[in-house]
């Protein structure tokens, strides 16, 4: 079983990643599940979400504590959010961050080995393909190069069930440039 | 859910998809040929009529739809329609369920398949959005048939056999289906559905009024259902002269409805490959077990894949899964459960001033016996407080103790709660 723990804020659709990438895995034949830890609902506020993906099926209905990866929507949280927190040893920390990996494993408080991290421009990107500072998408797409969880095949499918017509086009789109621009630092 | 025989619906003719619990509701009423739906928004059930809206917008459905001003009104207005022989729905949680509770007494009392789901949430003061099973145990003595799911597969499976065990005529009673709030409202799993129409088939097409007649006070007879054009009474004026006999019928129904529950898992697991246990109870490692954890909804897989781990690590544990609360399965409880040394008992309600809820039901079912395990009762998970393994764990850890010092010190149990 593979866990992953979702780190945006109210309103940035980390929630809808959960979802998104579960589907496609599910669509891929896996078992999934998805969920969010709702705290007091507000905009802006850093919220969690939760994927299992696994080839067995999920009996267990707790939080997840102990993730094999997380991925951070808004690059802001590391100030305030111990994204580490947890996470297995030689996990995975995938970031919407666009500076230098010094300055990335500063921000994120680890050291060099501890764990991968891997970093993306995702609001760049998404504000050049969406127009809007969206990243959700963007982030499953990084999430799929560090770990093959999905089909980028049947995460296009999900995302274009859940955003028809031109959005959905566009979020597919991201979806790639990010993979592509994703890199292990 | 267990395997094995090839199911009359074989799972690649059955529909994969991912949805939430609630979702997984709305799917299950939309199939069931739903007639009426009213209700009132409360989170978490709130997507289970959002979802069902839809469904209504986007015309698939041919369901009346009442948004109703409260919850009070919500279960009225299904009341009047199963009256009238509509097959009802509607669904809540929290303080929608409290507000409803008047009602609750009489949808059951006057005998009418209604089919509520239940997002299970907390109860204030103070506001808590999130899961635990208080509101469900403010109607336990209300005449309804409760089922509790573990899972989101479940959930689609139990509100479509909710129907079908509603309108058994030989039960003819109202049926609650209990989803955890959150933990299965809101997690997406992956799950199968039936092709639309083979649940159509299942429940037997819409609603049919059971034929039962009644001499109205002009002498004629007339089918037991509200009809403008031959008017009824419902529940009319009963005081001591024949209140207490009236109750003999519904008590006997209740009764019944275990059964029936029992019958509607198998007869579910022929089309669908899918049963929950034997319907009323759903055990694991039970036989050889010295010790058995007993639990509803959601938290039994986690108690099970910790109890997997202690059994490959040499200690016999088992675990017991109770799915329909009301009627209390005391019997089939009572067999899974005696040969332990010691029974954790899980609730996630405290009558407060009392013990959990499930604690009194299984130490009544335990009381006739000879010999019986020792209990001890652990409330947890209030206002959604989270379950994780290493909880479950320390609580079983705790149970050994119990079993190697053969007494129990504390039979009441606050489990993850700060000291």
């Amino acid at each position: 079983m593979f866990e992953v723990r979702w780190h945006g804020r109210g309103g940035q659709g980390a929630w809808t990643a959960a979802n998104l990438l579960a589907t496609a895995a599910m669509l891929d034949g896996k078992h999934v599940q998805s969920f969010p830890a709702f705290g007091p609902e507000r905009a802006g506020a850093p919220v969690l979400a939760f994927t299992r993906i696994s080839d067995e099926p999920i009996e267990i209905h707790s939080m997840v504590y102990e993730p094999d990866a997380v991925v951070v929507l808004d690059p802001t949280l590391l100030a305030t959010v111990n994204v580490v927190e947890g996470l297995k040893k030689g996990g995975s920390i995938i970031v919407n961050f666009d500076g230098g990996a010094e300055e990335l494993y500063e921000a994120l408080g680890v050291g060099k080995g501890e764990y991968r991290v891997f970093a993306v421009p995702a609001t760049k990107l998404a504000l050049e393909i969406l127009k809007r500072p969206i990243t959700n998408t963007a982030m499953i797409g990084a999430l799929l190069k560090a770990h093959p969880l999905a089909s980028m095949e049947n995460l296009e499918r999900a995302v274009k069930a859940r955003f028809p017509g031109k959005v959905g086009e566009a979020n597919a789109e991201l979806i790639r440039k990010a993979y592509e621009s994703t890199r292990e630092v | 859910m267990s395997g094995g025989k090839v199911p009359k619906i074989p799972l690649e003719k059955q529909v994969r998809m991912a949805v939430n619990g609630d979702e997984a509701v709305a799917y299950a009423a939309k199939h069931s040929l739903v007639d009426v739906v009213a209700a009132y928004p409360i989170t978490p059930q709130t997507i289970i009529v959002e979802k069902f809206s839809e469904f209504v917008a986007d015309g698939e459905v041919h369901t009346e739809f009442v948004p109703v001003e409260s919850e009070h009104s919500a279960m009225s207005a299904v009341v009047g329609a199963a009256a009238a022989g509509a097959r009802a729905f509607t669904a809540t949680a929290s303080q929608g369920l409290a507000l409803m509770w008047e009602i609750l007494y009489i949808a059951s009392s006057l005998r009418l398949p209604i089919v509520l789901a239940v997002a299970n949430r907390a109860l204030s003061a103070p506001i808590n959005i999130h899961c635990d099973h208080s509101d469900a145990m403010g109607m336990r003595d209300a005449s309804w048939v409760q089922l509790f799911v573990e899972n989101t597969q479940e959930a689609y499976d139990t509100t479509i056999q909710a129907f079908k065990i509603a309108e058994d005529p030989e039960v003819l009673l109202p049926v609650a289906v209990n989803l955890d709030g959150f933990v299965l409202s809101h997690t997406l799993e992956d799950i199968y559905m039936l092709p639309e129409e083979e649940v159509h088939k299942f429940l037997g097409g819409y609603r049919k009024v059971t034929g039962k007649t009644y001499v109205d006070y002009l002498g004629k007879e007339v089918e037991v259902k509200l009809d403008p054009a031959n008017p009824l009474s419902f529940g009319p004026l009963d005081l001591y002269d024949y209140y207490f006999e009236h109750k003999v019928p519904q008590i006997k129904a209740l009764e019944k409805a275990k059964e029936v529950v029992k019958r509607v898992n198998e007869e579910w697991y022929e089309l669908t490959g899918r049963r929950y246990g034997d319907g009323v109870i759903d055990a694991w490692g039970v036989e050889d077990a010295d010790i058995i954890v007993t639990v509803l909804g959601s938290t039994a897989g986690t108690v099970r894949h910790v109890a997997r781990q202690l059994r490959k690590e040499g200690v016999k544990v088992g675990v017991l899964r109770i799915r329909l609360y009301r009627p209390f399965p005391f019997e089939e409880v009572a067999n899974a459960i005696k040969g332990a040394k010691v029974v954790g008992v899980m609730d996630r309600a405290l009558s407060f001033g009392s013990f959990g809820p499930s604690y009194l039901d299984i130490s009544a079912a335990l009381y006739g016996l000879k010999e019986r395990p020792l209990l001890v009762n652990y409330v947890y998970g209030l206002g959604g407080r989270d379950v994780p393994p290493s909880l479950v764990r320390r609580m079983f850890e705790e149970l050994i103790k119990v079993k190697e010092e053969g007494e129990v010190k504390e039979p009441l149990k606050l489990l993850g709660v700060r000291e």
